[in-house]
């Protein structure tokens, strides 16, 4: 339990997966206009991050490796997490349409997300447990959460401040990422 | 060859992919700590956009329109194994600093962009210099980026040491003035730090607007035309212009933009 609790404030703040592993940019910078927006993709992510680490520790661990296969890794773990991206939208759709609707184009964005491939990789190279990797997933996504609905509070303000016509749009977003990605290496000092 | 000189330059220079139209932000901000792993990761880069821009291309009547995405996924995928497993077996120190990154070469999204928008529709040779051209381009905003990041933060370049007490220019005669001016050089140690990859490349997109909004002023690129070229319909939710100000995602507010447009427009 202890450990667990380790790994989750570990994943979550301390190797946060925006800020210090630059994991999931394009929709960290691209979906961080509200706070409202952002806190729906967060959402999303945290779904179906905590679901494909699941799945994809599962296969690997009941398919690849008792059959030698580790190398495939990659090759099933993109098609599996594009499926089950696919599978998700449909099922919400179908049983749950409210959610289906607060989440809405957030799903299928989210393919491409390239955190739900590097939590899933980062599982299988750290020899993580089933129950071990849901956590990390979770905890990885939650910090991906804090991250986009902290950068969407400081746009808000910022939209208006007076910045220089150069550094308009993405430039000054980044460097609002990068005073926030200093504030999240001072928890590296909590483990 | 001319067709492949221009594909070439295209990616390079004129469509660069990390400095022009900002794709594949992940790479470029995680792996460019130096000189060396952001060269590194270019070139692993560029291997597999060139052998899936190649494959893709010979593969196109055969791949239906329908099932093309996944397909060209597999592809892709299965020659980033490949690089991976070269890399794992000959060069263990690159594929030691780069770590996760090298899978995720997979979800980059340049590889796909030039095998949608390329590849599938053009002949070989074309589709291979266009993702030579295109691989180039990222390895040199990858290196450039690092080599910026690795001389603030360590005062190196490709591990050669520039600045700081024992620099190099000490072993060459007749400039040791310069080298004692640049010993006194202390490292910003932030730069190779997550934080200073955000830094570095915020103040290159912001150079990158300031030629383009100079050439505007010439004359030279009126930005809205060049804009209504490279495809923008202001529908913000499918377009792959990350580095786009103006990138909306929430789909009413994006209908409400379109409206006005057209508003303007009629």
């Amino acid at each position: 339990m202890r450990e667990l609790l380790i790994i989750a404030v570990v994943s979550a703040l301390v190797n946060n997966v925006v800020l210090s592993q630059f994991l999931g940019l394009c929709p960290f910078l691209g979906v961080s206009k509200k706070v409202k927006t952002a806190a729906g993709m967060g959402a999303a992510v945290i779904f179906v991050i905590t679901l494909a680490s699941a799945v994809a520790a599962l296969i690997d661990r009941y398919v690849l490796a008792p059959n030698g296969l580790t190398y495939l890794e990659t090759i099933v773990f993109i098609l599996v997490i594009a499926a089950l991206v696919q599978f998700v939208e449909m099922v919400l759709k179908k049983f749950m349409p409210a959610l289906y609707q607060a989440l809405g184009v957030y799903l299928p964005l989210i393919t491409t997300n390239c955190a739900v491939l590097g939590v899933a990789l980062t599982n299988v190279q750290k020899s993580y447990s089933v129950l071990t990797s849901v956590v990390n997933g979770f905890a990885t996504a939650a910090g991906f959460t804090i991250a986009i609905v902290i950068l969407a509070g400081i746009r808000e303000k910022m939209e208006y401040n007076d910045v220089p016509e150069s550094f308009k749009g993405m430039p000054i977003t980044m460097i609002a990422a990068g005073l926030m990605a200093i504030a999240f290496c001072g928890f590296s000092g909590l483990l | 060859m001319n067709k492949a000189l221009e594909r070439l330059y295209n990616g390079l220079i004129k469509e660069n992919p990390t400095l022009v139209l900002t794709l594949g932000m992940c790479p470029t901000l995680a792996v460019t700590t130096s000189a060396m792993n952001g060269a590194g990761m270019g070139l692993s880069t560029t291997v597999v956009l060139v052998l899936s821009n190649a494959f893709i291309s010979l593969l196109r009547k055969i791949i239906p329109n329908k099932v093309r995405i996944p397909a060209f996924i597999v592809i892709i995928a299965s020659f980033v194994t490949v690089v991976q497993l070269l890399l794992q077996g000959y060069v263990p120190s690159v594929y030691d600093s780069l770590g996760i990154y090298i899978p995720l070469i997979v979800v980059n999204c340049i590889i796909l962009g030039r095998a949608e928008s390329y590849a599938y529709s053009n002949p070989v040779i074309p589709s291979l210099f266009d993702g030579l051209g295109m691989g180039l381009g990222f390895t040199a905003a990858l290196t450039v980026i690092g080599a910026c990041r690795e001389l603030l933060g360590a005062g190196q370049i490709f591990g050669v040491q520039l600045l700081g007490p024992d620099n190099i220019f000490y072993q060459v005669n007749g400039l040791k003035p310069l080298a004692m001016m640049l010993a006194g050089y202390v490292n910003i140690s932030i730069f190779v730090m997550a934080p200073g990859a955000f830094f570095v490349l915020a103040s290159i997109i912001a150079l990158m607007n300031r030629i383009k909004r100079n050439a505007a002023k010439k004359g030279k690129i009126k930005e809205e035309t060049a804009k209504r070229a490279a495809g923008c319909q202001s529908d913000c939710t499918h377009c792959g212009d990350t580095g786009c100000g103006h990138r909306f995602y929430d789909p009413n507010d994006s209908d409400k933009k379109k409206d006005k447009e057209g508003q303007e427009d009629a």
